[in-house]
């Protein structure tokens, strides 16, 4: 493959055939603890993205430096500094979204996306690539986070992104909004989506 | 009765996998078996418990009063990664018979983000020593319990005729709303 061919399809891999969460069932906690609302969801996802990026483009350049026995740890470690960043950078410029996200913040550092892109693909590729497969990736998520915190936000509340977009009579279906919305909502997305690569033929490996 | 309250709420109102999602990768991971669901749920529940004890001491004495709480999610993952390392060497010597059992799942355990979690929760609510060992021991039976009734679901639906689009994650999704919902039912038992 020519080299323009093989950066494109690093950064599209992650928009459909892998995307997160839903061909990738990783990264499950936050897409539904968060996505109560289009808002959260789109402010989660570009925290993700985040660190995704800088965690893939610094291990991917130390990949010849750490030491093969210790590497799980070394990444937790530098995912872990990322992490701390994004927590300091969104309390003191974006603090209602720091309440809102709580402890998910911290939390994005064991989102399993991470680790996951960085030993399967960051440890093993040139730093220009990893850049963008984390890039690519990361937009993916942050696409599916904010899909499934509109429907949610719509079902639930009868806005999307603040604003209401249904007449009065409507009578927002609260559940939508709570624990079990997100179940649902990730899962009939998940099923449609099977629908439509089963229609266009795609064989894929679900996992 | 104040600590009866934390834990039923722990287990059942709040319970960590239905209604705040932590440890949602381990839960699609390995609850296809029954076995394996009581497997991890006791390993959860260990683990848990001790990263919960060794994060709180080390959050009340070195982390606030040298104010270091910027640097608490490198120190509590650090924490509980050479705490799982740690307790699979112990359990290795000590009780072999505990390691078979348990064996591939502790090292999946570092990366579940139920005992971070629950040790962030520990630490943003402000616990005592004794509220914090039963909100640890709650949260985490909570999660176990969810699992293994999920897993029991699970069993059966591996024998049931599921449409093909909704095969395999899908329909577990969706099964884990559908008891997330029954879990619902208990809000407003505890204050």
């Amino acid at each position: 493959m020519h080299e323009g061919g093989m950066f494109r399809e690093t950064f599209t891999r992650g928009l459909w055939k892998n995307l997160p969460p839903f061909r990738l069932t990783l990264g499950l906690c936050p897409s539904l603890a968060v996505s109560t609302t289009a808002e959260n969801a789109l402010g989660m996802g570009l925290s993700t993205t985040f660190v995704l990026v800088f965690a893939c483009l610094f291990i991917s350049l130390l990949r010849r430096t750490i030491p093969g026995t210790v590497r799980l740890a070394s990444f937790i470690l530098i995912v872990a500094t990322m992490g701390a960043i994004v927590e300091i950078l969104l309390k003191a410029f974006f603090f209602p979204l720091s309440v809102a996200l709580g402890i998910y913040i911290p939390l994005i550092v064991v989102n399993c996306i991470i680790l996951g892109r960085a030993e399967a693909f960051a440890s093993k590729n040139p730093p220009s690539l990893s850049l963008l497969d984390g890039l690519g990736v990361g937009l993916g998520f942050t696409t599916s986070l904010t899909l499934i915190g509109s429907i949610r936000e719509i079902l639930g509340a009868g806005q999307w992104f603040g604003v209401s977009v249904f007449p009065g009579w409507f009578e927002p279906l609260a559940f939508m909004a709570q624990a079990p919305g997100g179940f649902l909502a990730l899962g009939l997305v998940l099923g449609l989506m099977n629908w439509i690569s089963r229609k266009r033929g795609e064989v894929f490996v679900q996992g | 009765m104040d600590l009866v309250v934390l834990a039923v709420g722990a287990i059942f109102v709040n319970n960590l996998l239905l209604a705040q999602y932590l440890g949602q990768c381990l839960f699609c991971g390995v609850s296809n078996d029954l076995r394996n669901a009581v497997g991890m749920g006791v390993s959860v529940i260990f683990v848990i418990v001790l990263a919960s004890l060794f994060t709180w001491l080390i959050d009340r004495n070195v982390l606030v009063p040298y104010e270091l709480d910027y640097m608490r999610t490198m120190v509590f993952i650090v924490v509980i990664a050479s705490l799982v390392q740690l307790v699979e060497i112990v359990l290795k010597k000590v009780m072999p018979a505990l390691y078979k059992a348990l064996g591939i799942f502790l090292p999946l355990i570092t990366t579940n983000c139920a005992v971070l979690g629950v040790a962030l929760l520990i630490v943003n609510q402000g616990h005592g020593f004794q509220q914090m060992l039963v909100f640890a021991a709650a949260s985490a039976v909570g999660w176990a319990l969810a699992i293994i009734l999920f897993a029991s679901i699970r069993e059966r639906l591996a024998i049931s005729h599921v449409p093909k689009m909704m095969q395999g994650t899908a329909i577990a999704l969706v099964t884990a709303g559908l008891m997330s919902i029954a879990f619902l039912g208990f809000q407003g038992m505890t204050g």
